[in-house]
């Protein structure tokens, strides 16, 4: 097996991380000049992985039935703008981290419910996240600086003093915040937080039995879930939507990030990012189908449908053939071409994906 | 045993008193009392439904007994817990096996490390060198404990997917991980061939001999029982019938009564 180079971290991983840095800081922006790409793709994917990986550590770590990540995202973007509107001397970065941990209370509010309940009846509980808080702001004005329009805008993102408005911009802060996060989830997810995380998923009356407090642990799960779901939907807000309104955080949006973490593989953190890639990717591939191979034949609610029902579908062949996600399918992909060409090393280790 | 004990059997380092329990209407022990004295191999034996099992979940707190009282280390536990009892020092090992499936054979030791870990998960997140410190110490002790096991070729593999005899000396690991001063064994042989059943004995006399482990054990296997424990208690419906050496209760009518039957 592999030696960890820096604690749980492989020469690969190394390799890995510095192989998707120069893709994203170099790679993308040199050849990537479409604005549509930033603003459409990029950005929102940058902010539905993190949410994703806030969604993982509480479902696909801790095992706990979680359905209510948007509730958390509209708690992070709200205070995200009454932050910067009340408080302009946070900053940017003093305010998304504040917001983040104003969306970590709620967590842990209404992760409390996990240690009573489980399963099904959890999911039902934590729904009532994703009502209370959407209907929170829209009940009491004071959330939406008595704005009567509905959409507010988002305020310029100002860091240290330069603004950062362009596409490119943007995405560079969304980067620089998944970059940091992704890697401090990863630090914890393989360290002993992790384990106890998945301790408590995979057998709770062992994992008390060694000492490890399953209060403290659930708690724990849900109040960073928040945290990245917090963060997540604040840079949701105002790199991506660019104005804030409640009906952008509904069920919705809490069932999508919910299939990213299916899709991409329960419990695994480079899979929060295949999953919202495929998920954000999917449409726009079959609307270039729909546009290119049957020249605009086929309407384009139809296409909406037929993407529906290939989700549907993907999920349901998913639960059964490989319910670790596509993080997994690119494992066994990657074990199979290692059997097969023992010898092409240098060629496996230039493909890897971040793990 | 003729050898010389490193660790000579001394006071009483467990006691059950008048411990009564019951589920519903069905009474699973019924005023049982015993004591586990330090450094010692105790052995709980009595035929299937006797309330061995249960007896061990109301030692580690997962039941809670209607009546009567544990005591550990000389002191008595009211509000007994699981968690409570690790931190105490007192670890244990599942009939049908709780491994963490999905986790491999060493993260599943690690997490037995868990009361070694006093970082929290902020200082694991960044990294901090006293977690690199205090993880490096952790995984030191685990890999003893693999090498010890003999399972160091399997360590990175998934608990889920090992046979069960492997899956029963992970559990083991799992808890001589803790460093704990008593250790409860649920059936550690059930299920194992000769050969395999003959390792675990190994490994839990040396762990008792070298480290002075208190191990207290379920088992079915007569001849393993009597070969290794140095006093066996003995339940049958939920009561003590017969408790001493492995030689005294072997010529204790009332267990041979209820092992074998009774004409009525």
């Amino acid at each position: 097996m592999m030696k960890p180079v820096f604690m749980t971290y492989t020469k690969k991983d190394l390799i890995n991380l510095a192989v998707c840095m120069v893709l994203s800081v170099l790679v993308i922006p040199t050849f990537i000049t479409t604005e549509y790409w930033y603003t459409s793709i990029l950005i929102p994917w940058l902010c539905l992985a993190l949410a994703t990986i806030g969604q993982q550590i509480v479902m696909g770590y801790t095992g706990q039935l979680a359905l209510g990540a948007a509730g958390f995202m509209a708690a992070g973007a709200f205070a995200m703008f009454n932050l910067i509107l009340r408080v302009p001397d946070l900053g940017f970065v003093g305010s998304l981290i504040v917001s983040g941990l104003i969306a970590a209370a709620f967590g842990i509010l209404f992760g409390l419910p996990s240690l009573k309940v489980r399963g099904i009846y959890l999911m039902v509980a934590t729904l009532a996240s994703q009502f209370f808080i959407i209907w929170m702001i829209d009940k009491f004005g004071w959330f939406k600086n008595y704005d009567s329009s509905g959409i507010i805008t988002a305020q310029d993102i100002v860091i240290l003093g330069k603004p950062f408005t362009t596409p490119l911009a943007m995405y560079f802060v969304c980067l620089a915040v998944t970059t940091v996060l992704t890697l401090l989830a990863m630090n914890m997810a393989r360290g002993s937080t992790g384990r106890n995380w998945m301790a408590v998923r995979d057998m709770d009356i062992a994992a008390e039995s060694m000492g490890v407090s399953l209060l403290r642990t659930k708690v724990q799960a849900f109040a960073i879930s928040a945290f990245y779901c917090g963060v997540a939907g604040a840079l949701f807000a105002f790199c991506y939507l660019k104005s804030l309104e409640p009906v952008a955080f509904d069920i919705k949006l809490s069932f999508k990030i919910l299939f990213m973490c299916i899709l991409g593989g329960l419990g695994t953190i480079n899979g929060a990012f295949i999953g919202a890639a495929f998920i954000l990717l999917f449409p726009v591939l079959l609307n270039a189908i729909g546009n290119n191979v049957f020249h605009g034949a086929i309407d384009a609610t139809i296409i909406s449908s037929i993407e529906q029902v290939i989700f549907g579908g993907l999920m349901i062949i998913f639960m059964i053939y490989e319910p670790l996600g596509m993080a997994k399918l690119w494992e066994n992909i990657k074990q199979k071409w290692k059997t097969k060409i023992p010898s092409s090393t240098n060629l496996k280790s230039s493909l890897g994906k971040k793990t | 045993m003729a050898i010389e004990r490193k660790f000579k059997i001394g006071k009483p380092i467990l006691e059950v008193k008048n411990i009564s329990l019951s589920f519903g209407g069905v009474k699973a022990i019924t005023d049982t009392s015993f004591d586990v004295l330090e450094h010692e191999v105790r052995a709980i034996i009595g035929p299937n439904g006797a309330g061995k099992s249960s007896m061990l979940n109301c030692i580690n707190g997962i039941y809670k007994p209607q009546e009567g009282t544990v005591s550990f280390k000389g002191k008595e536990i009211p509000n007994i817990t699981p968690n409570l009892m690790a931190q105490m020092g007192l670890s244990r090992t599942f009939q049908n096996l709780a491994l963490f499936k999905r986790m491999s054979v060493l993260d599943n030791i690690l997490v037995g490390r868990k009361l070694h870990t006093k970082t929290n998960f902020l200082e694991v997140a960044f990294q901090l060198p006293k977690v690199k410190k205090e993880e490096k110490i952790n995984r030191e002790r685990s890999e003893e404990i693999i090498s010890f096991l003999e399972i160091e070729d399997i360590k990175d593999t998934p608990v889920g997917k090992l046979p069960y005899g492997l899956q029963k000396k992970v559990e083991l690991g799992r808890a001589l991980a803790t460093d704990s001063s008593v250790i409860l064994l649920d059936e550690p042989m059930a299920g194992m061939n000769v050969e395999e059943k003959r390792d675990m004995c190994r490994f839990i006399l040396k762990v008792n001999d070298e480290l002075g482990t208190t191990m207290v054990l379920i088992e079915h296997d007569m001849g393993v029982v009597m070969d290794i424990s140095d006093r066996v208690v003995v339940l049958d419906y939920g009561k003590v019938i017969g408790d001493g050496t492995p030689d005294e209760v072997r010529s204790n009518q009332k267990v041979i009564d209820a092992y074998l039957g009774v004409e009525h």
